[in-house]
């Protein structure tokens, strides 16, 4: 049995939740975000990522209402979002400091939202509970914040934005005071939680690796411009640009000139180095300037000179110990420097190349991909 | 033996500059006038031996604290300066909490100059500042003739040398002390608490209701306590502002020791005063407690 792909992002007929329509915000003269238009869908995970200072933040708080566009419209299930205040909005927000009321118990911070609304009492007891029950929290319901863990205090600022169930929430950096353990267990559990809550998350974050775990679609930002907004897989396998492709994960990039062959590109990218080959589906010209990323687990490093197109001969520079895999840093004959990655299968005794020795490095035809700028 | 000395210090402070003193004005209450330098009886005379000493404790008696009970002057002044220092110390949080929420929602360039403008007064003397409020307040004072001049009046009000100068001079002069606390909690503030609970549904006011004033208890706590200890004895204010009818015991207290030279009873009175100072003495001490407890 085959289970359906969730990418309404590819199915026309999906109404999108949330809709950007030339959005630009403007603070004095610094341009935030530069006319932006793209949407979101109901149920997505949807991912902000980019450097500080890119404008993710700025989007998401014009999402919560504690900004206004100065350009544009931001629609909400087709309704213009502008002239509603955060306090009218079907959103809500889990902010990057939590946030939570220091004078109020686990419990109040998770029903302060609820009360606003004048639910029930006992309504608002029974959906508390399940907030607490949802987030492992139920015995530590009558603490004040100052009295649970930094961990604990994450879920109950989880707990207390969905507890309005609202139709979107909004994540400001939720893991970045978590340390690297905590956060890569809380990663899943959000992921899980979303899953079962069924809510529209929007995360901000810097951390390309939460954002690859958690997201069914990574926007990446820089300037107040989004470079690529896709799935995780497509991002790092598929970047439409030499920023994308820098800026998710390891990689080399090569600059060239193009000259078509087949169906793909020859590379000449130095004097007195062979001519790479790439296959790619762009469009270049002859002579054109072109820029080749290649991820670093694609290129192999061997001792003796492989049968391939794309073999380059150098000296290894520098080894990056990470445990489980090794990154070598290979400097070429004109400087340019290869980043190589292999897995550590065997003990690191019998590894088999060390400083200063003389390797050879080769990929296939369609491991790298070919970029304009 | 480093840290015995370091503890030694503030306690060797304390009992030079407290406890001594304080047992000095308790012997002195349980004294008899006499015409006399000093103008008590009896003294300690310590060339008589342990009979000198013997005779001395036998003298001393609490009939100035009955005679403070059998004049009702005293428990009327006391409980009229406890009235007067109540409803300064609410007037006081009244003008204060919104210049402390001003100052703390003020940019941040700003602050350093906000606080130096409450602070500024300090550096004039206080006598001089309590006394500018005669010329203000005064029948043919600033403010008559300022309402006098915009028709809103047509007679002078009489405001100098009754209760309402003397709490305006409270107001006035013990304004930085609840300012100051109260800035304090709303600075530390976490601004995002605000949005977080606007994001839940507040509004702006009830935002501030259920998030910024209970933060700020402490604050408010700690101000109102500054304000009330010092005023129940205060004694410039009233007697440069206040009049006759104007009871406090501080003025009281004045009287007795230069007017009717009478230490013993002054001091009597002045025992009674600390005793029941020390309740909200306590009670500020234990609030300052909770709060390190709850940020520790």
């Amino acid at each position: 049995m085959s289970q359906t792909v969730f990418e309404p992002w590819n199915d026309p007929q999906a109404k999108p939740l949330i809709q950007f329509k030339n959005v630009t915000k403007r603070f004095g003269e610094f341009v935030a975000i530069d006319n932006q238009t793209f949407d979101i869908y109901e149920r997505e995970f949807f991912a902000l990522l980019g450097p500080s200072g890119c404008g993710k933040t700025t989007m998401m708080r014009m999402l919560a209402g504690f900004e206004k566009p100065t350009e544009g419209t931001i629609l909400l299930a087709g309704q213009d979002m502008a002239p509603i205040p955060p306090n009218k909005r079907a959103v809500n927000m889990m902010f990057q400091s939590y946030a939570l009321f220091p004078h109020l118990s686990v419990w109040d911070n998770i029903a302060f939202g609820l009360k606003r609304d004048r639910k029930p009492k006992d309504e608002i007891a029974e959906r508390v509970a399940q907030m607490l029950k949802l987030v492992r929290l139920e015995k530590f319901a009558q603490r004040k914040p100052h009295q649970i863990s930094g961990g604990q205090r994450q879920r109950v600022a989880l707990a207390r934005s969905l507890a309005k169930a609202p139709k979107l929430l909004l994540l400001d950096e939720p893991l970045g005071a978590l340390d690297a353990k905590l956060r890569q267990d809380t990663q899943f559990e959000l992921v899980d939680i979303q899953e079962k809550t069924g809510t529209t998350f929007v995360i901000v974050t810097h951390d390309q690796e939460e954002a690859m775990t958690v997201a069914s679609r990574v926007a990446v930002m820089d300037d107040g411009k989004i470079m690529q907004a896709d799935t995780p897989a497509n991002i790092y396998e598929r970047p439409n640009s030499v920023y994308v492709a820098d800026f998710i994960g390891d990689v080399t990039i090569i600059e060239g000139r193009a000259t078509k062959n087949g169906n793909g590109y020859d590379i000449d990218f130095a004097e007195g180095q062979p001519t790479l080959h790439a296959e790619s589906g762009k469009d270049f010209q002859n002579g054109q300037t072109c820029h080749l990323a290649i991820r670093p687990e694609k290129v192999a490093i061997t001792a003796d000179k492989p049968d391939t197109r794309n073999a380059l001969k150098g000296t290894i520079l520098d080894i990056a110990y990470l445990g489980n895999l090794s990154t070598y840093h290979v400097k070429l004959e004109n400087d340019q420097i290869i980043k190589a990655q292999t897995a550590n299968t065997r003990r690191l005794s019998r590894r088999s190349f060390t400083w200063e020795d003389s390797v050879w490095l080769s990929w296939t035809d369609t491991a790298g991909v070919l970029l304009e700028g | 033996m480093r840290r015995l000395i370091l503890i030694a210090v503030p306690y060797f402070w304390l009992l030079a500059l407290f406890l001594v003193p304080f047992l000095i004005v308790l012997k002195i209450s349980l004294s008899d006038t006499a015409l006399a330098i000093p103008p008590y009886t009896p003294t300690l005379d310590f060339s008589a031996g342990w009979e000198g000493i013997r005779a001395f404790f036998a003298e001393l008696d609490f009939e100035n604290f009955e005679f403070l009970t059998t004049d009702d002057l005293y428990w009327k002044a006391y409980l009229s300066s406890l009235k007067i220092a109540f409803v300064a110390t609410f007037l006081t949080l009244i003008v204060a909490y919104p210049i402390a929420y001003g100052m703390a929602s003020a940019p941040d360039h700003w602050r350093p100059t906000l606080m130096m403008l409450v602070i500024l007064p300090f550096w004039t003397s206080f006598l001089i500042r309590v006394y500018s409020w005669v010329g203000i307040l005064s029948n043919e004072g600033y403010l008559n003739q300022l309402l006098l001049s915009l028709g809103l009046i047509s007679e002078p009000l009489t405001i100098l040398n009754t209760n309402i100068a003397v709490y305006i001079g409270i107001v006035y002069t013990y304004l930085p002390f609840m300012i100051l606390p109260i800035y304090a909690a709303l600075e530390r503030m976490d601004a995002s608490l605000l949005e977080a609970a606007e994001d839940l549904g507040c509004s702006r006011l009830t935002a501030f209701w259920l998030v910024t004033f209970p933060l700020s208890k402490n604050g408010i706590i700690a101000g109102c306590f500054l304000v009330f200890i010092p005023t129940i004895g205060e004694f410039v204010i009233p007697s440069l502002l206040g009049g006759s009818k104007t009871l406090m015991i501080g003025k009281v207290l004045w009287e007795e020791f230069f007017n009717n030279r009478d230490w013993p009873v002054a001091s009597a009175v002045a025992v009674i005063l600390l005793l029941i100072l020390i309740i909200p003495i306590v009670l500020f001490q234990r609030n300052e407690q909770k709060q390190r407890e709850a940020e520790g």
